[in-house]
């Protein structure tokens, strides 16, 4: 008897998440999947099995639009990388204290503090074509004409998207610093490695999987992002995710659905593919 | 801060990092901001009744509900929404709502859902008050009779009790009583402009090249965009309301051409983003709404909705009965729509711009100077003050547009759902992506 609870006791003890999990994610993501064949007018959805939907979104807009979303993506990551490294190093190595760091790790959450309303209406009078940057340009002389490329351009939406996600980065590249034994560096110093050889040799391989772990993130969140993309582009920048809320708006539920698919399947495929060059398991 | 070892701040930033990324999974909706009524005592059937409206933030006002609830003694919940969930939830989610407050173009999608059913119009005691386009398509034989697109008339009537059809003509069963409407044009800013606007063709003048915008909502922004290529003589259409896929496509081209030469600033999808843009200055002249305009000139700043040449594209709100209502609750919904027509909430929409779907009923609760400014487009005799104490016009302005009569006469098309909706959606994506 006891034999057998053993041998059931890890079984029930992962029934509830096993069950939470696969009713709130597995069963809607199928029932998307399911979604995606159906046939559709103006208002209702009747179930249906056609190819239809796929067959309408595997178009030049699509292609475009996929396109866009990844010259973003590949922005906000690297500007993400670019900034937050240094970042997360300077917390790791460079600041002392343990609860510096913690209260300096806490101040690089600020931006997510403000609602997307709040920043909405703040960066117009920061970037606009009377905002504080052109005026400050045009004020030291650099510029006749406002820089009109601040708002509502590319520029904005990859602006927008760092200032609200490159914590992401941060916080996974901070954690596998924090890691490192520092008698590592130690030794790589003794033997006579420069601060740069350190870096390459040392830090830079054992922070990977926070990198790798940050770019998960930062690949997730961009991949979907609609709301960013419409306030800072001021509506004129695509992305798959706008796409697809354009037509829920529309309540065309199933091309939706369908183009949700192919957006899970290549935003996984990305992430397949960071996997496959780093292991971040012995991160976990 | 006491002593934190190495490990325990690991785990807690990664902690940290996935609660913020959950936490920015859910997309942030609509502000309704209706708080919830203070307790009331009951003491018949009726004052049990809470109605739930749903419609859009022009439609959903706490001043009407409190004076509604004060007047029947009955309770509202209102919701305010977006255009696009105000339609989702009328469509998708029959038992959310007793009242749908919606726009007239969304019936065509509305309707057939069978979410809705016909208002017995023997019910209405002020029905033959309404203005007579409402009722039977006609106004004194200006332009708004021959307008295209999918006019109020057009929906209003169904042609049975338990009908999903719209008739052509008059029947005892009406599919909304209207609530608001408006003749929208462009506004623009006359101190940035320095000119007079008078035609739609002007929203693709070089002049004004990165300083426009146009609504991102399809059925809605299609129309601003014939309007123009209409009147620059870009393109014909046999039926703006009605496009062919054809005339999608020609229209579609020429809006992209006008975005690759970088003419448009943004483009908008909700009021407050419109008002944003228009009192910074990012954008001096654009497809704007009529409240829209009023909350810019609230601020301080000029802005003139511009009476054009070509007409107006009208917009018209009413009010429906869910299928869901019955009993007491019908009897409830029945006697609110009999309230709004008693004229107290039209002159209320009147001095925020609106018009009122019975004029002459509200007549009663307006000034003289009230009904002249607004109604008759004279000169305030007095200043005129908005519902919430905000003076919109200092004594002797004009509203723009002049009187009742040559602003909604002068429409010459209606926001649309066409046939050709689901392709007109897809081509609106090429548009915004390209």
């Amino acid at each position: 008897m006891s034999e057998t609870w053993k041998t059931l006791k890890p079984y029930a003890l992962i029934t509830p998440q096993t069950l939470v999990f696969l009713l709130f994610l597995v069963f809607p993501i199928l029932m998307i999947g399911v979604v995606s064949f159906w046939e559709f007018n103006g208002y209702s959805m009747t179930p249906a099995f056609t190819l239809a939907n796929y067959q309408g979104i595997l178009t030049d807009v699509t292609f475009k639009t996929y396109l866009n979303t990844f010259k973003f993506l590949g922005m906000v990551w690297l500007a993400t990388l670019l900034i937050g490294y240094p970042v997360a190093y300077f917390l790791a190595f460079h600041v002392p204290k343990l609860e510096w760091q913690i209260l300096l790790f806490l101040v690089c959450t600020i931006p997510f503090w403000t609602s997307n309303i709040i920043r909405m209406i703040s960066w117009v009078p920061l970037l606009g074509r009377e905002g504080l940057v052109n005026q400050m340009f045009m004020g030291v002389g650099l510029i006749q004409q406002p820089m009109e490329f601040l708002l509502y351009s590319d520029f904005a939406v990859v602006l927008g998207m760092v200032h609200l996600y490159i914590i992401f980065m941060i916080a996974p590249i901070f954690n596998s610093l924090m890691r490192i034994e520092r008698s590592l560096v130690t030794a790589a110093e003794d033997l006579g490695a420069s601060g740069l050889q350190v870096f390459r040799e040392v830090i830079l391989p054992l922070s990977a999987p926070g990198i790798a772990i940050g770019s998960i993130f930062i690949v997730t969140l961009v991949m979907g992002e609609f709301v960013t993309v419409r306030l800072m582009g001021g509506g004129q920048s695509a992305s798959v995710g706008k796409l697809i809320q354009t037509q829920i708006g529309s309540l065309q539920y199933p091309l939706a659905a369908a183009n949700a698919i192919v957006l899970l399947a290549v935003t996984m495929l990305i992430i397949i593919s960071i996997l496959r060059v780093l292991d971040i398991r012995k991160e976990l | 801060m006491g002593k934190f070892s190495r490990r325990q701040v690991i785990r807690t930033s990664l902690a940290a990092g996935a609660f913020l990324t959950a936490t920015r999974c859910a997309a942030p909706s609509g502000t309704p901001n209706n708080p919830a009524s203070g307790p009331q005592v009951n003491t018949n059937q009726s004052k049990d009744v809470t109605l739930r409206l749903i419609g859009t933030g022009v439609s959903q006002i706490n001043d009407i509900r409190d004076k509604a609830q004060e007047d029947l003694g009955f309770k509202f919940d209102m919701r305010a929404l977006s255009t696009e969930e105000n339609n989702q939830i009328a469509i998708t989610q029959p038992g959310q709502y007793d009242i749908f407050d919606g726009e007239y173009f969304s019936l065509p999608l509305v309707v057939p859902s069978g979410n809705l059913q016909p208002i017995d119009i023997k019910r209405i005691t002020n029905y033959d008050k309404i203005v007579s386009f409402f009722r039977t398509g006609e106004f004194k034989g200006m332009p708004v009779e021959k307008s295209q697109g999918t006019a109020p008339f057009k929906v209003q009537y169904l042609t049975g009790a338990d009908s999903k059809e719209f008739s052509a003509t008059p029947t005892d069963y009406a599919t909304l009583i209207p609530f608001q409407y408006n003749a929208d044009t462009l506004g623009y800013r006359p101190d940035l402009v320095g000119r007079p606007i008078e035609s739609w063709g002007e929203l693709f003048n070089e002049e004004f090249k990165g300083k426009t915008s146009i609504l991102d909502i399809p059925q809605i922004g299609i129309m601003d965009a014939a309007m123009v290529a209409e009147s620059l003589g870009l393109m014909t259409f046999a039926d703006k309301g009605n496009m062919t896929k054809a005339e999608i496509d020609q229209i579609i081209e020429i809006l992209k051409e006008q975005k690759a030469n970088g003419q448009f600033r943004a483009f908008w999808k909700t009021f407050d983003e419109s008002v944003n843009l228009m009192s910074s200055g990012e954008v001096v002249l654009q497809s704007m709404w009529s409240p829209a305009v009023t909350a810019v000139q609230s601020q301080g700043t000029e802005c003139i909705y511009a009476p054009l040449k070509e007409g107006y594209r009208g917009w018209g709100g009413g009010i429906g009965l869910s299928k869901n209502l019955e009993g007491v609750n019908l009897d409830a919904a029945y006697e609110y729509i009999n309230w709004m027509l008693d004229g107290w909430v039209g002159a209320f929409l009147g001095r925020q711009g609106y018009y009122s779907a019975a004029p002459e009923t509200a007549r009663k609760f307006m000034s003289t100077s009230e009904w002249d400014f607004w109604y008759e487009g004279k000169p305030a005799a007095e200043d005129i003050v908005d519902p919430f104490g905000k003076t919109l016009a200092k004594s002797g302005v004009s509203r723009d547009g002049g009187s009742f009569d040559e602003r909604f006469g002068n429409i010459v098309c209606w926001n649309s759902t066409m046939e050709e909706n689901t392709y007109l959606v897809q081509k609106w994506n090429e548009f915004i992506a390209s």
